[in-house]
């Protein structure tokens, strides 16, 4: 595996000159979902669309459709839980389980 | 006064993908931040925790540009930029209307970045710097830096039988950044996400350079547990020990937020493994200690906010 | 062509091509013997004779880093130092040149302490000679200037896109008042152009990051790339150097002779010594001594072959370094002289390390070595005569 990534980096002559990133928030295509050792699920039904997990997640992984949290971007969340343990207690729209790999 | 519905149509300044730890603080009130107003930021930062792991070629989370020179120079960085822009700018070679950002950690804030920062204070570019500080450094493994708190755990100043941590108070670097007498100075914490962002707003608006300081709790290096981190900024700034406050033009301090009750600092240190030794009985007077400055500290702000104690 | 011949001191000469190249943004931190330089170029904006903005940071380090800022922003960017001050900027140096930034640099050529030396010698160029800089060197007033606006289309050339430092003596050149010639401003700026950056931080549309970090899957290639552009500027130096000549009516050589080519002993040095040295070969030409000089006006990329088949025939050679390389072998110029005349040929090479802060370099100085030489001519042993490296002009 480590070996075909290895063939399929770009030579001294293809790499961008200086280290410079070109494409803008290409971070989005590693996977720090495999952090995961609990992951947070979220309910539709139970969620007020408060937005406080939203504006708290450091990892940008609450997904906001029509300017509404409509679920977990678990490519990217690596488990943190703080969403889980913003969401009003009364709400509790969001709930850490144990991830299973 | 930020609307989360309104906000969350704005464009997010980091995607996701990047390799901060989970719960950091620092990329929260990086989103927070560049969620405070619609014009495209360019946006520099120190060598840290948030430089590495934010831009590990061929990667970067950054959805805006982004230059990374050293440790101590993101001030003097982006002082080139905005130069550049301005410069450009009157030649007609640049168009759009762009804001600019330099982040740096505490260490290189408030130590090795100091002069750099001091020069563009008192040069007068118009530059929100930004700290988030996490009270130590963070990146090379929890050394002591002038932001750590005196009885802290690092490990350059640790525990021992002759030792409660650190042994110093940490400097008062927004003062430092108010005795510049730039437009804005604030202090701010991600738990008051709509306090930060307001702040934003207005630090990016004015027409100079403006200082914020933004506590930035770090499960790893603060020892607790990563969902904590919000509580954990929350009580920073319920007990006074991190007060919120902005400062305009040197001389007109404004409290931002007053406890309702001001909590006991040990609501704070017990909630964290950098100050668990101080729970120990031989330690009393230290907390005690701590205790007092807090309080001081409180009192003081109070006075030059003109506030009711 | 049309210029004008005006009595400029070195770092007069630095400024008044600055004030032509008008770059966008210069950021700069005063140290003797650059100051001059700098605030004469502050008066030319000053005065509105040039549209750049100055940036006056609080340190050299922070020069150098509001350079790559801005650099980074696409602007075409000058700094100037001198010693201690580019002491400061080393780390950011070494950054400017791996970010591939085409920030250009007078750098006036002062010791590096201690003890503190206000003075002229090369040990501040000689500490960034493997950071990625292409270095060129000035023997007077007019080779300031011409260099300077040449650097300019070296750096920014696609090919190239690394720093250029243009080193002058302090004090003997930075100081002296020459007669030297200016050219036309309109001249000028077609000749050096506008800088079109291939990344830039201010276009929104294109966001774009800047020093990212490389890992051990990255690095290695990127540093690569980087040593790819140093061979490869060899060709746009000689290419500039011949546009160039149509203005000025010389093509600059990484090398040059004088009395070369049928010289028998040869002395290879840079800066204002060639100068001193001149002197001492028409004299002794004059005695029947075929005496020559080699000029390094190129010393990075180091011009090995030009060197190397310049010097391949000749009976004796000295390398003078006005700095030491403290490595118990040699001055750092004479180390890549001899490597590269190794298995080339068997000439006989000397070193002799002079001048350190300031110290003395005249005529005699100069004819010692050039009599040492044709000693060493007649035995055929670099090491007959003295040690392979002299300390010239120390009190022993």
């Amino acid at each position: 595996m480590a070996k075909t990534e290895k063939a399929k980096l770009p030579s001294w002559k293809e790499v961008v000159i200086g280290g410079i990133i070109p494409d803008a928030g290409s971070a989005a295509k590693y996977n720090s979902g495999t952090w995961r050792t609990f992951k947070p699920v979220w309910s539709q039904e139970k969620c007020i669309q408060c937005n406080t997990c939203w504006i708290h997640c450091p990892d940008s992984s609450i997904m906001i459709k029509d300017g509404k949290v409509c679920g977990i971007d678990y490519e990217h969340c690596k488990g943190c839980g703080i969403c889980a343990a913003m969401c009003p207690p009364k709400v509790g729209a969001v709930k850490m389980v144990k991830e299973e790999k | 006064m930020a609307n989360l519905k309104e906000l969350n149509k704005r464009k997010e300044l980091l995607s996701g993908g990047h390799r901060m730890c989970a719960g950091c603080a620092s990329p929260m009130i990086i989103r927070q931040m560049g969620l405070s107003q619609e014009i495209p930021l360019v946006v520099g930062s120190a060598t840290g925790c948030l430089e590495v792991s934010t831009t590990p070629n061929p990667f970067t989370a950054w959805n805006s540009s982004f230059v990374h020179c050293a440790f101590e120079n993101s001030a003097a960085t982006v002082s080139g930029v905005e130069a550049a822009y301005r410069s450009l700018r009157r030649r007609g070679k640049v168009k759009d209307e762009l804001r600019f950002v330099a982040l740096g950690g505490d260490g290189g804030t408030y130590d090795i970045g100091l002069q750099s920062l001091s020069g563009m204070l008192e040069r007068g570019p118009r530059i929100l710097y930004l700290c988030y500080n996490n009270e130590a450094y963070m990146n090379t493994g929890v050394q002591r830096s002038g932001a750590t708190p005196l009885g802290s755990q690092t490990t350059t100043a640790p525990v021992g039988k002759e030792s409660i941590g650190k042994k110093q108070y940490p400097k008062d670097l927004t003062a430092i950044a108010v005795a510049h007498r730039i437009p804005f100075v604030a202090q701010a914490s991600p738990s008051h996400w709509n306090d930060l962002i307001t702040k934003s707003q207005k630090a990016l608006s004015v027409e100079g350079p403006a200082f914020m300081n933004v506590l930035s709790p770090c499960p790893l290096g603060w020892g607790y547990s990563s969902e904590k981190t919000i509580e954990l900024a929350k009580l920073a700034v319920d007990t006074c020990f991190w007060p919120l406050f902005e400062v305009e033009n040197g001389l007109t301090w404004k409290l931002s937020y007053k406890p309702a009750a001001k909590k006991p600092i040990t609501d704070y240190l017990k909630a964290q493994g950098r100050f668990r030794h101080l729970m120990r009985p031989e330690n009393a007077a230290v907390v005690e200690q701590i205790q007092k400055k807090v309080d001081d500290d409180w009192a003081a702000l109070l006075k030059r906010c003109g506030a009711e104690a | 062509m049309s210029k004008k011949l005006l009595a400029l001191t070195g770092n007069d000469a630095a400024a008044y091509a600055m004030k032509q190249i008008d770059p966008d943004v210069v950021a700069a931190y005063p140290i003797t013997p650059q100051t001059s330089l700098m605030e004469k170029f502050a008066q030319f904006v000053a005065d509105g004779e040039s549209n750049t903005e100055i940036v006056l940071v609080e340190s050299e380090h922070s020069a150098m880093s509001a350079c790559v800022g801005a650099s980074c922003a696409g602007a075409r960017v000058m700094t100037a130092t001198s010693s201690q001050g580019l002491a400061l900027m080393w780390e950011v140096v070494y950054i400017a040149s791996s970010y591939r930034l085409p920030i250009v640099m007078p750098l006036v050529n002062r010791a590096l302490s201690g003890p503190i030396n206000i003075h002229c010698d090369h040990s501040d160029a000689m500490g960034i000679r493997d950071s990625g800089w292409i270095q060129l060197w000035a023997e007077n007033a007019q080779e300031v200037y011409d260099n300077l606006l040449q650097a300019i289309r070296i750096a920014e050339n696609p090919d190239v896109l690394l720093p250029v430092v243009v080193n002058y003596d302090g004090f003997i050149i930075s100081h002296a008042i020459e007669n030297m010639y200016i050219y036309d401003n309109d001249e000028v700026k077609k000749f050096v152009g506008e800088y079109k950056p291939k990344y830039t931080l201010l276009d929104p549309k294109k966001p774009t990051t800047f020093g990212s970090f490389d890992l051990p899957d990255y690095y290695f290639e990127h540093r690569r790339q980087m040593a790819g552009a140093m061979s490869g500027s060899k060709k746009v130096i000689a290419d500039v150097a011949k546009e160039f000549s149509k203005i000025c009516g010389r093509e600059y050589k990484f090398i040059e002779g004088y009395k070369l080519e049928d010289a028998e002993i040869v002395i290879v040095a840079l800066g204002s010594t060639v100068g001193t040295a001149r002197a001492v070969v028409d004299d002794l030409r004059e005695k029947g001594v075929k005496a020559g000089i080699l000029k390094i006006r190129v010393f990075r990329p180091f011009p090995e072959e030009e060197i190397a088949s310049a010097l391949k025939d000749k009976k004796a050679v000295a390398v003078l370094d006005r700095a030491d390389a403290l490595n118990a072998v040699g001055g750092p110029i004479f180390d890549e002289v001899r490597s590269g005349l190794y298995k080339k040929s068997n000439t006989p090479v000397v070193n002799y390390i002079y001048g350190l802060g300031g110290r003395d370099m005249g005529l005699a100085e100069i004819n010692k070595v050039y009599s040492d030489l044709a000693d060493i001519a007649k035995t055929g042993k670099a090491d007959s005569v003295r040690n392979l490296v002299t300390y010239l002009g120390v009190r022993d």
